[in-house]
């Protein structure tokens, strides 16, 4: 385990400093293209020290380390408040709408996957199968706003957006998680059908267990093992597809701040939240990994 | 012409669209003033936008977008992935783990988020969209080819054409690449779909191509704003873009299956 996290700490200093070059992606000054025309010439000397882009390079990235080791992210432009408030104000509400999304897309996606698998070939795997693949296909900027006309507009019982009301996370939820939720399905369907071929389940059917005693306590135990490891790594992309949900639905996660700060040009912010969000990734990958290697006796085994 | 062939239709469609778009003048920002989000009619069968701007043509020439960033982007980052990954996988040692590491760092950043933050900070516009996509797009073709390389590399006839004194180059051009062809081929199909999304997504954002000129994500983005007295904008759009995305993916499991490319 221990070797596991030295493993990561290349990764993240290498995520620092590709964040770290974002700013210096900025065409031309980056402090003109954040401030605009409009700013006084004190704003632009403030940010242009704080930044350190009087000095070379090798510095400022040093001054960029030193300053985020001690949680530092610097000040926003436009909020004029420290970054990491305005990062920690955030952060819970995606936190929140990304386990609801996990949630609905576990509760959906793997009955939906075992049932097409005990009827493999026939008519319920195939309507799960053309599901999984349409849902696929739907982006979250059009999977929302879609749930939206039909629960919040047409039928009118759900919220459309906003975070006001307990119900307000359901659309949000449902369309970050049905993605997930399409992969699932399509993962237990296939983890089940391996483990309904093996010996062991002909002999549960061959002693007399009932159909259902057989698939929930032999079938799924085994099958779950690899469903769970592309859960943990899939977590990421609830993550990444946080930023278009909650800009759809107005909830004031950190992907939505991430679209704002874009649309501000206030770059430090950007920065920030791709950093934090690429530092969870990681982590979540990291304990994902800790966790399977503990559940699993044949992997602990191997190491 | 059968059912089962539906995604070839559907890209048919698609070419046929983007030709059309890059040879014959649609007018696409032919303002009817007094035709505002008119629904679909015999005249303009996908009704008309928000500033009284026929659909259809708009759609074509989003297409074309779509079909710009798509290509180029994925001739970009499948020769710069395949070639990187050949010579990771073929020489090991320190330009291996290096590569991998940064692969490693590329394959943190879940998602379009990475491509997000550049597009952003390189600014909007169809050149930046590009720009980013190609920063963020070429891992996967390089961790996959570098991977069976890997399993190649001992294969007899290479040892044999190294053996011979073939050349490197020629090792991996002749003796390596025709055998990865297969599973690279299944791989661009899908990492196509996505950039389809990628870059609408983008768009959406706001940091695509600019308006007026039309893309698949800037429409829709107006779309939602009037679904409720308009619906059939949002459906216009989001329903195209479904449907090639489903068709480009449907095609790459055909292709896996047919190729026997494994998993």
């Amino acid at each position: 385990m221990i070797k596991r996290f030295l493993g990561i700490i290349p990764v993240v200093f290498g995520v620092v400093s590709l964040t770290f070059l974002l700013i210096h992606a900025v065409p031309g000054d980056p402090v003109e293209v954040m401030l605009g025309e409009s700013a006084s010439n004190a704003d632009r000397m403030e940010l242009r020290a704080g930044l350190g882009l009087d000095k070379p390079i090798y510095a400022q990235f040093g001054i960029y380390l030193s300053k985020l080791v001690q949680g530092d992210f610097g000040i926003s432009i436009h909020s004029r408040k420290p970054i990491v408030d305005m990062l920690l104000e955030r952060l819970p509400a995606t936190f929140k709408l990304a386990a609801f999304a996990l949630l609905f897309a576990i509760f959906i996606g793997l009955p939906l996957g075992i049932i097409a698998a005990i009827n493999a070939k026939k008519w319920p795997d195939t309507i799960a199968n053309l599901l999984s693949l349409t849902i696929s296909a739907m982006p979250h900027f059009w999977m929302g706003p879609m749930l939206m006309m039909v629960f919040a507009l047409w039928l009118g019982i759900l919220p459309v957006s906003g975070m006001e009301n307990a119900t307000s996370i359901i659309l949000p939820a449902l369309t970050l998680g049905f993605g997930l939720a399409a992969i699932l399905t399509r993962m237990t369907r296939a983890s089940m059908l391996e483990v309904l071929h093996e010996d062991y389940i002909r002999t549960a059917y061959a002693k007399g267990l009932p159909q259902r005693t057989v698939i929930l306590r032999h079938a799924l135990r085994a099958a779950l093992m690899p469903v769970i490891t592309v859960l943990g790594l899939q977590l990421g992309s609830l993550l990444a597809g946080a930023v278009i949900t909650e800009t759809v639905f107005s909830w004031n996660g950190i992907g939505r701040l991430l679209v704002e700060s874009i649309e501000k040009r206030d770059y430090l912010v950007t920065q920030a939240c791709v950093l934090v969000v690429a530092l969870v990734y990681v982590i979540v990958n990291f304990v994902t990994d800790v966790i399977y290697t503990q559940i699993d006796p044949r992997v602990r085994f191997l190491k | 012409m059968s059912f089962k062939n539906w995604p070839v239709w559907i890209l048919v469609l698609w070419t046929v669209g983007v030709i059309l778009a890059s040879f014959v003048d649609f007018n696409t920002n032919q303002i009817h003033l007094d035709l505002i989000l008119a629904k679909p009619c015999f005249q303009y069968i996908l009704g008309l936008d928000d500033l009284g701007r026929d659909i259809l043509p708009r759609l074509i020439s989003g297409a074309k977008v779509s079909f710009l960033v798509i290509f180029l982007v994925t001739a970009v980052t499948a020769s710069v992935g395949i070639i990187l990954g050949l010579i990771s996988g073929y020489y090991g040692g320190w330009v291996d783990r290096t590569l991998m590491q940064i692969t490693d760092v590329f394959l943190a950043f879940p998602g379009i988020l990475l491509a997000i933050a550049f597009a952003a900070v390189l600014g909007a516009g169809l050149t930046n969209l590009i720009l980013a996509l190609c920063i963020t797009s070429w891992v996967g073709y390089a961790r996959l080819t570098r991977g069976q390389v890997l399993s190649l590399r001992q294969r007899q006839h290479v040892i044999a054409a190294q053996s011979i004194g073939a050349s490197t180059t020629r090792i991996l051009l002749k003796h390596i690449l025709p055998l990865i062809a297969a599973p690279l081929l299944v791989e661009a199909t899908y990492s196509m779909a996505s950039l389809v999304i990628a870059e609408a997504s983008l768009s959406f954002l706001g940091l695509g191509i600019q308006a007026p000129n039309a893309s698949w994500g800037g429409m829709l983005r107006d779309g939602v704003r009037y679904m409720l007295i308009a619906p059939h904008y949002v459906l216009a759009v989001g329903l195209s873009l479904m449907s090639l995305v489903l068709a480009v993916n449907v095609l790459g499991d055909q292709l896996r299956d047919q190729l026997d490319v494994r998993g």
